[in-house]
């Protein structure tokens, strides 16, 4: 370890105590660095989130006091906090709300007042325009503001799986209410059948990540759990930060200890001990309920040799990218890291890691009480079991939609009560427009992608006649934009240029060739980045030009 | 009769260009590459430091892969069919020397300019209005400066400032997307930071972002001589370490000094007074 040299100012009280909570008291003044504090850099955003949460900002003192305390150069913790949207480096009122932008609440008149920040998504989509509001202090508070709206839709509806304890409005935060509603039995199931067993039935229940990436969770169990390399971790990614998403939110806010039995399921399957969730900052209701979950599945005794740790972001949709979730939880900037290796060989702490998305691991808990055949017998031959929907935009009853794969889009338009669409975003920002000529594609993955589009995260976001699509693209551009790590060039770069192009062809200033340069600005982003966000990061704007002819002259 | 001292390493067989090759495992492709003679552009990637594969310029197409990959990092497997100069490859090469193009000045990084050359890149294509890095040169001690303008976020000064070499981690990456940038903790000068002044960034940088200040002051007043300096190697005079030392010289004055990479005490790096402690030689008193 290098001998560091450290900034000079002290931190307050007030960030002292705080950052202390976070990482125990601090020993004697002249030892400036504990020992064994020397391997928790994986505490250092927690510990600038707590200066953040008390004073409303991470002073040169705090900082400082968090890189000594936890032995990170001060540069690098200065590199992490200033990774974050959420982490303020100057001094800002205590009192902030951050008013959503983008593409759901733009919608509905999103308008930033005097003194607020802009926000990408906030995952209330279903209940736009949304906000978000901190205030710090003592007992600092965060709270969701979405505008009122209906309840979920489907509540009282038959047939619902993944949202059934939801749609029957089971206490979210009482476990006897939850064992009462069939909790734990899966989990105890699973126990009767061995960490073999399990791992068979999820591989022939044929269940795709639900995340976006759409890979066999089968294959990536089985994986981890042959590695020789001990620990094994499990992951849940609950980022969930793609622009219209908000399926995740409603499970853990609604039905936390599901997710809690399924980690614990993944755990017995990969031979992990220990778990992680990554939820967004952005959902302190969601932080409170899984908390509440996870001790109090630990203290029935339901985690026995099994741990499971909650952590929380701090605004940057890239760290949903999965080996960026595991450098922000290190404590590093949220960079995803070239593969290969795999998260499964090297992954959070560089070991055997699984990462999953929170509606994949709710399907687990189906696949184990059902068992893998009859699970794949739900939906279609090659997308297996239902899929929830998030329908915001132009519809009169948004919200989230649970149905068996093989719906078609018209289906759920039908159900949320969509008025001639002008255009449907499949996938978020992250995936594709779609024009009325698609509405009878049926939402599996083996069509969607016949199609050349993505169900990704779920999204479904419908833009009615009056609709600014032009509007859209510029809002996704600039979310790309502002969402890239900035790591690697063809992303960094290429998505100011693909902005900078887009605002020429919208306000009729376009350069000689302006098509052809976007398309090739596609090409460089989705063959050379590094992850997903910047291979994907041209893929609505581009079907927008050829699905919607947008700036067809 | 000679013996093993350690199990030989396994020999991978690949194609390259439609040229078998066959490399240790552990190689990279760019290894593979270059026992073909076939050389890759590369600017992140160097050869005394941990890949990093950020800057995508070395990018080649692998059979069977969804994406091209960064030959400087990824590694061959048997059965590998690789194309270094396809029309994807191409077009992507080009593209990502028109974005560094665009928005850094690459006046002093020779390489760069060389592969713009070569890719037939157009960085103004964007015009005159795409956004850049440009600022203020940061002079804030004696011995080098730091010109940001011309900085393409290759990470080597980090790396080589932190854990590969200098363990010193004076300087990091903050910010994000396109305001990603290096820096001190809250961008305090150098003298307030951590920073020892051993150089070590500089002999790696690509770009000449960081130079050292009598570098800086000839090239500002147009007295940068490039073609007529001379380089004279030696071994430094201070400690016991014996480190090479390369002196390059301009007009009887040195104006820099590094030591080479192949040199296995030092791997190209130095100290404070190996790199910058060479007055005494020109006080002619
Ligand atoms: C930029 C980016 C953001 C992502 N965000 C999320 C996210 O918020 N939640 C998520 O589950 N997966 C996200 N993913 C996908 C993950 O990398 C990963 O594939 C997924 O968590 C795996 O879980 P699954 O197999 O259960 O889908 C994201 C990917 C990228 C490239
Ligand atoms: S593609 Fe974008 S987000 Fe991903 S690593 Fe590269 S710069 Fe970062
Ligand atoms: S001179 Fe040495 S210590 Fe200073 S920033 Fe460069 S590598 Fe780091
Ligand atoms: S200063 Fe030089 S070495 Fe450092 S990142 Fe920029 S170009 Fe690379
Ligand atoms: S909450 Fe505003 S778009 Fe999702
Ligand atoms: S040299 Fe390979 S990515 Fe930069």
């Amino acid at each position: 370890m290098p001998d560091l040299r450290l900034l000079n100012a002290e931190p307050s009280d007030a960030e002292r105590i705080a950052i202390d909570a976070v990482l125990g008291a601090g020993n004697g003044a002249n030892n400036r660095t504990a020992r064994d504090d020397r391997t928790k850099r994986h505490l250092l955003l927690p510990a600038l989130r707590a200066a953040q949460q008390r004073v409303g900002w991470v002073s040169e003192g705090a900082l400082g006091y968090a890189s000594r305390r936890l032995a990170v150069p001060p540069a690098e913790a200065y590199g992490v906090a200033s990774f974050y949207a959420l982490i303020a480096l100057e001094e800002q009122p205590a009192d902030v709300t951050h008013v959503c932008t983008d593409l759901s609440c733009m919608l509905k008149g999103a308008t930033v007042p005097e003194g607020a920040h802009p926000s990408p998504c906030l995952g209330l989509c279903e209940r736009a325009p949304a906000s978000y509001r901190t205030i710090a202090g003592e007992q600092p508070v965060e709270e969701q503001i979405p505008a009122v709206g209906p309840p979920l839709p489907q509540a009282g509806q038959s047939g619902l799986r993944l949202l059934r304890r939801i749609a029957a409005g089971v206490d979210p935060e009482s476990i006897d209410a939850y064992i009462q509603t069939g909790g734990f039995e899966s989990l105890r199931h699973a126990r009767e059948l061995g960490p073999e067993a399990v791992l068979r039935e999820v591989t022939e229940s044929r269940l795709l990540g639900r995340g976006g990436a759409a890979f066999p969770t089968g294959v990536k169990w089985e994986a981890v759990a042959k590695q020789q390399a001990l620990p094994h971790y499990i992951v849940c990614n609950a980022d969930e930060s793609e622009p219209g998403t908000f399926k995740d939110r409603v499970l853990m806010e609604q039905d936390p200890f599901a997710l809690i039995e399924s980690m614990a399921i993944a755990a017995l399957a990969t031979g992990s001990s220990h778990g992680f969730i990554y939820v967004r900052a952005e959902y302190p209701l969601a932080h409170r309920r899984l908390q509440n979950a996870i001790d109090l599945a630990r203290s029935r005794g339901f985690l026995e040799g099994f741990d499971i740790e909650l952590r929380i972001g701090a605004g940057a949709y890239v760290c949903g990218e999965e080996t960026a979730l595991f450098q922000s939880i290190e404590g590093f900037r949220g960079e995803p890291r070239n593969k290969p290796p795999f998260p499964v060989e090297v992954g959070l702490f560089g070991k055997p890691t699984a990462v999953n998305n929170v509606e994949t691991l709710f399907n687990v808990l189906e696949v184990v009480t059902d068992g893998g055949e009859a699970f794949s017998g739900i939906g279609t031959k090659d997308s297996t079991g239902t899929r929830l929907f998030c329908l915001s935009g132009a519809v009169a009853r948004p919200g989230l939609y649970e149905l068996p794969f093989g719906a078609t889009l018209r289906e759920l338009l039908d159900l949320a009560g969509a008025e001639r669409p002008k255009a449907v975003l499949l996938g978020g920002a992250a995936g594709a427009f779609v024009g009325p000529d698609l509405l009878d594609i049926r939402l599996t993955y083996e069509d969607t992608r016949e199609a050349g589009v993505t169900l990704g995260s779920g999204v479904v976001i419908v833009y009615d006649e009056s609709a600014d699509l032009v509007g859209a693209l510029l809002r996704i551009a600039e979310f790309f934009r502002d969402e890239s790590c900035g790591q690697c060039v063809p992303c960094r770069v290429g998505t100011v240029r693909q902005e900078e192009a887009l605002k020429r062809l919208a306000a009729g200033r376009a350069h000689e060739d302006e098509l052809q340069t976007l398309a090739e600005l596609a090409q460089v982003m989705q063959d050379a980045s590094i992850c997903g966000l910047g291979q994907t990061a041209a893929n609505a704007v581009a079907s927008a030009i050829v699905n919607l002819k947008v700036f067809a002259a | 009769m000679s013996v093993l001292l350690a199990a030989p390493k396994k020999m991978i067989e690949l194609t390259v260009d439609g040229e078998v090759v066959r490399v240790f495992e552990g190689s990279t492709i760019l290894d593979a590459c270059r026992m073909l003679g076939n050389e890759q552009p590369t600017l992140c990637y160097g050869d005394t430091l941990t890949p990093v594969n950020v800057c995508r310029v070395c990018v080649v197409e692998v059979e069977g892969a969804r994406t091209l990959v960064p030959s400087c990092s990824r590694k061959v497997e048997a059965g590998m069919v690789v194309l270094t100069d396809s029309e994807r490859v191409r077009t992507s090469r080009r593209l990502v020397m028109e974005l560094l193009g665009s928005s850094v000045d690459l006046s002093t990084a020779p390489d760069a300019l060389a592969y713009i050359e070569q890719y037939d890149a157009k960085p103004d294509r964007f015009g005159p209005d795409a956004a850049t890095v440009v600022q203020d040169v940061k002079v804030d001690n004696d011995l080098y400066v730091r010109d940001y303008s011309k900085c393409i976020l290759c990470y080597k000064c980090v790396s080589a400032c932190g854990e590969d070499h200098q363990n010193t981690f004076a300087i990091a990456v903050a910010g994000r997307g396109f305001d990603a940038h290096i820096s001190t903790e809250l961008d305090v000068t150098l003298p307030e930071s951590a920073c020892v002044y051993c150089g070590n960034c500089i002999a790696v940088c690509p770009t000449g972002a960081l130079m050292s200040v009598p570098e800086y002051e000839k090239r500002q007043a147009g007295t940068w001589d490039a073609e007529n300096e001379t380089v004279v190697s030696t071994v430094c005079p201070y400690c016991g370490v014996g480190c090479n030392l390369e002196l390059h010289v301009q007009d009887n004055e040195i104006v820099n000094v590094t030591s080479p990479h192949d040199h296995d005490v030092t791997e190209g790096n130095l100290c404070i007074k190996g790199r910058f402690g060479y007055q005494y030689v020109q006080n002619r008193r």
